[in-house]
């Protein structure tokens, strides 16, 4: 059980030294640790579930530790994590320096404020709960991280089908992008030019004893007012044409990186590998808009799945189809089956996501604030998993976790999960299809 | 002073060394107030006078091509970074003194604009590792300078700068270590000022007065033929 716990933190470990951190070098181990120690608990939350169903050690103890995780899980999320973040946020602005702490202190207030303020809005509980229990804190958690995981959700849906489907990909030749690249490279051509130009003019400005300051502060700009150089006008109509030189060679520049991009994604696409994908891409996009579908209709008819898909599959299976088998052990195994499946991909999943967002936002000042307000989402994520997670099992097992989260209403963080998975598609579609029809327009007016 | 020659030098590193701010030191002899970051490249001229003090004294316009990015991007971004790796006499290889990975990077950084050199028929000698021979015949001046200087405790500093030491002497090249936000580092006079005019009389030199086809040591079939002046066959 508890090498478990270790095994886990052992593999957060390597993945944050392997593959966030890369390019970086770790200065704060703590950060390193927070991670990984988030990483372990909640991986031990879904292997509880598992034992859950297994039946291994004995329900007391499963209990136990059940309550034990989720109370450390919550002391990392909610104290630990957001004071880290607001220590390295500060630590970043050179001013507070010296009071680190006491500004990480406030930002933390300020942070546990909104996040109390959160329930306020949400029928998430019942009135008789004091104001420190677990189930106040859990049922926030829950909140932040079903928002979460419907919105990824939801974008994933329409996502995946429109990357691996070949159908959407533009065409683009060789000559395409040779020919964006000399415009790159003439604008960048003209940007040297003109530089001399103003490099020479200072120079022999210079030479000549006229010191050629740019005017600094408010005296600076009057004076600039009134007593012009007479160069110095042409030198900053320079310099202007430079800076929207500068701003067309980096939109030439992500143009051509987007260009090059699509080029692979095209070759890619022709290999087996890619084939493949593309057909998994139209199975996707069927199961995506069946997955829209049902959350429309469950929220226009009000509708809460009361009976998990294993139990449903073994009543088709039995009542239907004629099948007789022995209903109890196959729910379990099956459970287990499609319970893991479930877990191993949303982890796989949202592993990857994170990464890529890593690499896309962060830099090496940002490095640590941005690995830290990952292990919360990463966190808040996997608790609101188990949440969710409690209606695709079996009613014998789901006890366990009604007795462990307290009272919390169920059915609400379904619905809401509906709601923003519904509302995240389709502004993901609408987005994507501007995104879409966009981009050729501008290769067209090359 | 309008057709003064051309000379042009890459400035690699990985992304928050500070390569913008070296740029800016080393062409305005100013700080960079506002750093930000560099998408694509971004150019700056210095006007540097080839052998200063003798009677061959001549100015030439150096471009120093500050190309941003890190050195594990994806093969798209790589591709689209190669086209400014064109025709290019110098490589000035910075990286962050604080950041020993940003050191190690260097090593790619080299190899990614050094292989993009090689005309298309060319053979790539290695699968992206270090080689020291294949650097040893490199013919392209290099510079290391080492930025964030003052952010290195005096206890620290010689261990920092031995091992610095050993990165320069790997690509055979001079070393500078400075603090970009303080222009007294590169004064002229200084060492590291004599340096630098060193390594871009260097450059100009190969650039300029090698052309014609003096054969120098050591060189091999794989690297274009005639010395000094590079061309690539695509954009002529």
């Amino acid at each position: 059980m508890e090498l478990f716990c270790v095994l886990f933190f052992g593999f957060g470990w390597l993945f944050f030294m392997r593959k966030l951190f890369k390019d970086y070098e770790v200065r704060q181990y703590v950060v390193q640790v927070i991670f990984s120690v988030t990483f372990a608990f909640s991986c031990t939350m879904f292997e509880l579930i598992i034992f859950e169903i297994l039946g291994v050690l004995n329900s007391s103890s499963r209990y136990f530790h059940w309550k034990l995780n989720l109370c450390v899980i919550l002391l990392i999320l909610v104290f630990m994590v957001p004071f880290y973040i607001g220590y390295f946020v500060v630590s970043n602005i050179r001013l507070l320096h010296r009071q680190k702490l006491l500004f990480a202190c406030v930002l933390w207030l300020t942070f546990m404020y909104f996040f109390w303020k959160l329930g306020d809005p949400f029928p998430i509980l019942s009135p008789k709960h004091g104001i420190l229990s677990i189930e106040q804190l859990i049922s926030r958690v829950g909140v932040i991280g079903v928002t979460l995981m419907a919105l990824l959700s939801g974008f994933g849906a329409v996502n995946c089908p429109y990357t691996y489907m070949s159908y959407f990909l533009r065409n683009v030749t060789d000559a395409d992008i040779l020919a964006l690249e000399r415009r790159l490279l003439q604008t960048m051509d003209m940007i040297v030019s003109k530089k001399k130009r103003i490099a020479v003019a200072h120079r022999t400005m210079f030479q000549r004893g006229e010191v050629h300051n740019k005017p600094t502060g408010f005296w600076g700009m009057i004076k600039s007012v009134t007593t012009s150089v007479p160069g110095s006008e042409n030198l900053s109509l320079i310099q202007q044409e430079v800076d929207a030189l500068e701003e067309l060679s980096r939109q030439l520049f992500l143009e051509t990186a987007d260009l090059h991009a699509t080029k692979e994604r095209i070759e890619y696409s022709k290999t087996f590998q890619g084939k493949y994908f593309n057909f998994m891409g139209y199975f996707f996009s069927i199961y995506c808009v069946w997955k829209i579908f049902m959350a429309t209709i469950n929220i226009v008819f009000d509708r809460v799945g009361k009976t998990d898909p294993v139990t449903r599959g073994i009543e088709i299976t039995v009542n239907y189809l004629g099948i007789q088998f022995d209903v109890k052990f196959w729910s379990q195994h099956i459970s287990f089956i499609l319970v893991g499946i479930i877990i191993v991909t949303s982890i796989r999943g949202l592993l990857i996501t994170l990464t890529k967002f890593f690499y896309a936002i962060s830099s090496s000042k940002s490095s640590n604030v941005i690995v830290l307000l990952l292990a919360q989402i990463m966190g808040m994520y996997f608790v609101s998993s188990v949440l969710l997670i409690r209606m695709s099992m079996p009613p014998e097992y789901r006890t366990i976790i009604t007795e462990v989260l307290g009272e919390l209403q169920f059915n609400f963080y379904h619905r809401w999960f509906d709601v923003i998975f519904l509302v995240s598609a389709l502004s993901s579609i609408l987005f994507l299809y501007l995104a879409h029809k966009q981009a050729p327009e501008k290769h067209m007016a090359l | 002073m309008a057709a003064l020659d051309r000379v042009k030098v890459l400035v690699l590193g990985d992304s928050g060394v500070g390569k913008s701010s070296l740029v800016h030191l080393l062409c305005h002899n100013q700080v960079l107030g506002n750093p930000s970051w560099t998408v694509g490249c971004s150019v700056d001229v210095r006007i540097h006078d080839y052998r200063e003090g003798t009677p061959e004294e001549k100015t030439y316009y150096i471009e120093l091509w500050d190309v941003g990015g890190s050195v594990g991007s994806a093969t798209s971004v790589k591709s689209t970074r190669a086209v400014f790796y064109n025709l290019l006499n110098g490589i000035i290889l910075v990286h962050d003194l604080t950041n020993k990975k940003s050191s190690q990077n260097l090593y790619r950084w080299t190899l990614e604009a050094l292989n993009r050199d090689v005309a298309p028929t060319g053979v790539l000698v290695t699968n992206g590792d270090y080689d020291r021979e294949q650097f040893a015949d490199n013919q392209i001046p290099l510079l290391v300078i080492g930025t964030k200087l003052d952010q290195i405790p005096e206890t620290k500093r010689n261990e920092v700068l031995t091992r610095t030491a050993f990165l320069a002497e790997d690509f055979n090249a001079e070393e500078i270590n400075l603090d970009c936000t303080n222009p007294r580092y590169l004064a002229a006079g200084s060492s590291n000022a004599v340096k630098l005019s060193r390594f871009f009389d260097k450059v100009i030199e190969k650039r300029y007065f090698l052309r014609d086809g003096n054969q120098i040591p050591g060189f091999s079939e794989r690297k274009r033929f005639g010395g000094g002046t590079l061309k690539s066959l695509h954009y002529d």
